[in-house]
């Protein structure tokens, strides 16, 4: 008599949203575990799951991980919008960036009134650090995009206050600072 | 072959049809524009997610879906993430030295007269002989 083999369990989301046997050498089943559909939905819909399998084979395997969640991270700005994605964010980052600056130098300035105005001794310190950080630079290097995304004025179609919870990077960018 | 075909079309090797939904954000002129986004999205995502827009916001969802997919190309690990986390950082950075500074400005406020030496400089800067041993003046 035959026996019937059990059907396996242990399909990965990929696998079960594309439908297909998951392999034990599935690339996809350590980061998309069958618990968390939406998850490789999310990548599936926006790069597609070839192209997921692709990046991942192309980068070491201790990096998989980190992989997976920036493209988790992208493919949601991606949906949320379709038009900007995760530029947008950068761009507001940018923004708040530039305004921080601003601020700091004003402030900064007003300090140093401080210390002219009663010589401490100090005078003259802070002033040093009113140039630009470096970063300033990086962010030139990134082309004319940025300009044009902050002077459109249609960007302002989708303005949810909320729309990047940017706490919720699952990971900090420390090694490349 | 019309070679006036967009550069999506000529890399994917077919007729470009004159509603082609690539032809206007991919010009002949530039096929790495979509070669990379090729690369990274797929000509059928690109498609799809173009056509749910309305078409005065294709333009800027061409570009921006082409500096991500540079992004990714240049850090297969983290993409553009890899900026938002910087920047994150770099705020966060300015911030804290803001809030120093403000708090630095509203003790002089107070006590324009002290001797002593700014808290910024007291954080890892040697150079300051004067120190905030008069912050609690």
């Amino acid at each position: 008599m035959r026996s019937h083999e059990p059907r396996s369990t242990s399909s990965c989301a990929a696998c079960k949203l594309l439908k297909r046997r998951c392999s034990p050498t599935c690339i996809f089943a350590p980061y998309f575990r069958s618990d968390e559909p939406k998850k490789f939905a999310k990548v599936h819909k926006v790069f597609g799951a070839s192209n997921v399998s692709k990046i991942l084979i192309e980068v070491p395997e201790e990096q998989r991980e980190d992989t997976v969640n920036s493209l988790v991270y992208e493919a949601e700005a991606r949906l949320r919008d379709p038009v900007y994605g995760c530029i947008g964010a950068i761009a507001l980052l940018q923004r708040k960036m530039i305004e921080l600056q601003h601020d700091l130098a004003l402030a900064r300035a007003r300090l140093a009134r401080y210390a002219a105005n009663y010589p401490t001794g100090v005078a003259g310190t802070e002033l040093d650090r009113l140039t630009m950080t470096g970063l300033g630079e990086f962010l030139v290097a990134c082309g004319g995009f940025m300009d044009s995304f902050n002077q459109s004025s249609s960007y302002q179609v989708n303005q949810d206050a909320h729309m990047y919870d940017l706490t919720q990077i699952p990971y900090v960018y420390h090694d490349q600072l | 072959m019309n070679p006036s075909r967009c550069a999506a079309c000529r890399y994917l090797r077919r007729r470009c049809p004159p509603d082609c939904i690539f032809s206007p954000y991919f010009p002949p002129n530039n096929p790495q524009r979509f070669a990379s986004i090729h690369r990274i999205y797929g000509a059928s995502n690109v498609a799809k997610l173009l056509q749910r827009l309305p078409s005065h916001l294709r333009t800027q969802a061409a570009d921006s879906l082409y500096l991500e997919a540079q992004y990714r190309i240049e850090d297969p690990v983290y993409g553009c993430v890899g900026l938002i986390s910087l920047l994150q950082q770099q705020i966060h950075d300015i911030e804290r030295q803001l809030a120093m500074t403000q708090a630095e400005i509203a003790f002089r406020a107070r006590h324009p007269q002290a001797v002593e030496g700014n808290l910024l400089n007291n954080v890892g800067n040697p150079s300051f002989s004067n120190q905030a041993s008069s912050w609690f003046m």
